[in-house]
């Protein structure tokens, strides 16, 4: 197929054939067909995004509606990024990110290629796999919480039981070293069948006649593991860290319930954070600011990686 | 197959791979099933040391759950036998049930808005999905590309100017605010996924009805919808799943009449701090329908899944 559908579209109905067809013309069916998309997606979507970078240089506050809306310009920015706190947070949230990532890879990957080993039943248990992530982060968030208390919590009692510490002598969400690993280790519960889900894509995409020509060139399993199957696979993977990536930068149900930010705000990702600006102290104005910036820095950190993953496609 | 194939894997690492596969695959599921068997436990064996995997089983988590109940004094209790099962479990603790929870609406709410959006966000999608197929829509890429991209935002900085809107609108706290939203957060998603399905759809078929004398509207729901019919399903589940899930606008937009199950689990409250064995069998109702799903639509959903990804 050289041409795709789309563009086959245009020419599809030739004018001729388009005269004779009774009914509306093909232009007002498109209208009537997008219309209420297009309306549902400003009206969702767009506007509250304009909405919000207008509130961003006012000192509005939802909870006060009767006082006098100033507009103070880029003081809400300027305030944000001289903040020391926010570089804290914005530190939560990077370690969040980056261990996610890397134990969703390592264990996703490993996974999918496990299961493309095509044993017996591997349909079956990759579902079962899969359902952590089909669940409600909230209701998970709020049941972890369960398993991770001390003394009766089972976490803590099967960590007891391998390591031989006593069960109550850690709290896994009350300690400043060890909450926020807590959350790493139920998002990476959570998450790595996404990321095994894709790889497993990308390794069923790999044609068998690539294998077969290394095997008669005599290449070794490991030379054929590192040659063919890594660079197969890294344009999949590489579009699944993007994925956890940006959700996970913007992480809120899941850690929110679990620990609620605490203990102090060791746990507390930009997305908790920014709720408690917005929400709990209203600071509109200055949450709306808070908000634009990082909606800007995912976007730009996004279209950044995404350029690089069109380089390694292309190779 | 033939036995000669060079590809396929030699019985020993199927065996190795099947075993360290199902072995990852028990230890992921021990934490379903313990929330599973805590709904059953009394509250006693819940918070019990070491962790009891054998136990008597009790409703009374179940009970809690449905209902709320008041302390009461002997010589009432003993002026009015316990009726039911479910009175006499209650009881035990010298109590009588007041009436039913609000766990059942709360339930019910996620039903109507996860249903009605999903709805939703179909009827319009697999439109919008069609004409941007089909017709030439001026930067119809970029638009939707774009549309995608607001999804990078996190929820609660959409959630700010929306609380804004349904608060001048009156649209706070209602089913159909929840469901107009829920549908503006999926349509985007949906419209991509329909798309692909769509275009895979060759168009000689329609072609040859429009030839035939149909107009465009019958082409599109005689010939287009029937073929495209897995993929609506499987985007459709998509759309469900998202919105029965989702928690950060139903916290931040509804409190009382079209509150979902997600923010009210874990305001499940007993006597003396939280009731584990309640909001384990809240718990359990609430995802038990999606595990059930996604068992058995496996095929499709898996599918949908990388195929959604790797598209966009």
């Amino acid at each position: 197929m050289t041409d795709s559908p789309a563009t086959r579209a245009a020419q599809a109905t030739p004018v001729g054939v388009a005269r004779k067809i009774k009914g509306l013309s093909d232009r007002a069916i498109a209208w009537i067909f997008v219309g209420p998309t297009i309306f549902l997606l400003l009206a969702i979507n767009i506007f509250p995004l304009i909405w919000t970078i207008n509130l961003s240089f006012t000192d509005f506050r939802a909870n006060r509606l009767n006082r006098e809306v100033e507009y103070i310009g880029l003081r809400n920015y300027e305030r944000i990024l001289t903040d020391s706190d926010i570089w804290l947070n914005m530190q939560a949230t990077a370690h969040f990110l980056f261990w996610t990532i890397f134990f969703q890879v390592l264990i996703g990957f490993a996974l999918a290629y496990l299961i493309n080993k095509k044993f017996k039943g591997n349909d079956l248990w990759t579902t079962i796999i899969v359902l952590p992530m089909m669940l409600s982060p909230a209701v998970v968030g709020n049941f972890w919480k369960f398993l991770y208390q001390p003394q009766i919590g089972l976490f803590n009692y099967v960590v007891s039981f391998i390591t031989g510490k006593d069960p109550s002598s850690f709290e896994m969400l009350g300690s400043v070293q060890l909450a926020p690993w807590s959350i790493v280790i139920v998002d990476t519960w959570m998450w790595t069948p996404f990321v095994m889900l894709i790889c497993l894509a990308g390794l069923r995409s790999i044609p068998d006649y690539i294998y077969e020509a290394a095997e008669v060139d005599r290449a070794s399993k490991l030379r054929q593991f590192f040659t063919i199957t890594i660079p197969m696979v890294l344009p999949f993977l590489m579009l699944a860290v993007l994925f956890r990536g940006i959700e996970n930068f913007k992480m809120f149900d899941l850690v929110v319930q679990l620990t609620g930010g605490g203990p102090g705000s060791t746990t507390e990702l930009t997305s908790i954070n920014l709720k408690r600006e917005a929400f709990e102290k209203w600071r509109t104005g200055y949450a709306s600011a808070y908000a634009i910036i990082l909606f800007v820095t995912v976007f730009g950190l996004a279209s950044i990686y995404v350029k690089a993953l069109n380089k390694v496609k292309e190779r | 197959m033939s036995s000669f194939s060079v590809t396929e894997p030699s019985k020993r690492s199927k065996w190795f791979a099947g075993t360290l596969v199902i072995l990852y695959a028990l230890i992921t599921m021990v934490p379903l099933a313990w929330i599973m068997l805590t709904g059953f436990k009394s509250p006693a064996d819940a918070i019990s040391y070491p962790p009891k995997v054998l136990f008597e089983p009790t409703l009374e988590g179940y009970v809690n759950l449905f209902t709320t109940r008041t302390r009461q004094t002997d010589e009432f209790l003993a002026a009015n036998p316990p009726q039911t099962w479910y009175d006499r479990i209650v009881r035990e603790y010298d109590m009588v049930i007041a009436g039913p929870s609000k766990f059942g609406e709360r339930f019910l709410n996620s039903v109507i808005i996860g249903f009605g959006s999903t709805f939703l966000s179909i009827f319009l999608g697999t439109l919008a999905a069609y004409a941007f197929s089909r017709f030439k829509i001026p930067l119809a890429d970029d638009l939707l590309f774009f549309i995608l991209s607001t999804r990078m935002m996190p929820p609660i900085a959409v959630a700010i100017p929306i609380f804004l809107m349904y608060r001048q609108l009156g649209l706070s706290d209602t089913h159909l605010g929840m469901i107009l939203l829920y549908t503006g957060v999926n349509i985007s998603l949906a419209v991509w996924l329909l798309k692909g399905f769509i275009d895979e759809i060759p168009l000689e078929y329609e072609e040859a009805a429009l030839i035939d004398g149909y107009t465009r509207f019958q082409a599109f729901y005689k010939v287009v919808l029937p073929q495209a019919a897995t993929g609506i399903a499987s985007t459709a589940i998509f759309c469900l799943i998202f919105a029965w899930n989702e928690y950060a606008f139903a916290v931040l937009l509804t409190s009382g009449t079209a509150q979902t199950a997600p923010p009210f689990i874990p305001t499940i409250i007993g006597v003396g701090g939280l009731d584990w064995p309640a909001v384990a069998a809240g718990a359990t109702i609430f995802l038990l329908p999606v595990m059930i799903f996604t068992i058995l639509l496996r095929k499709h959903l898996l599918r949908g899944i990388t195929f959604g990804a790797v598209r966009k």
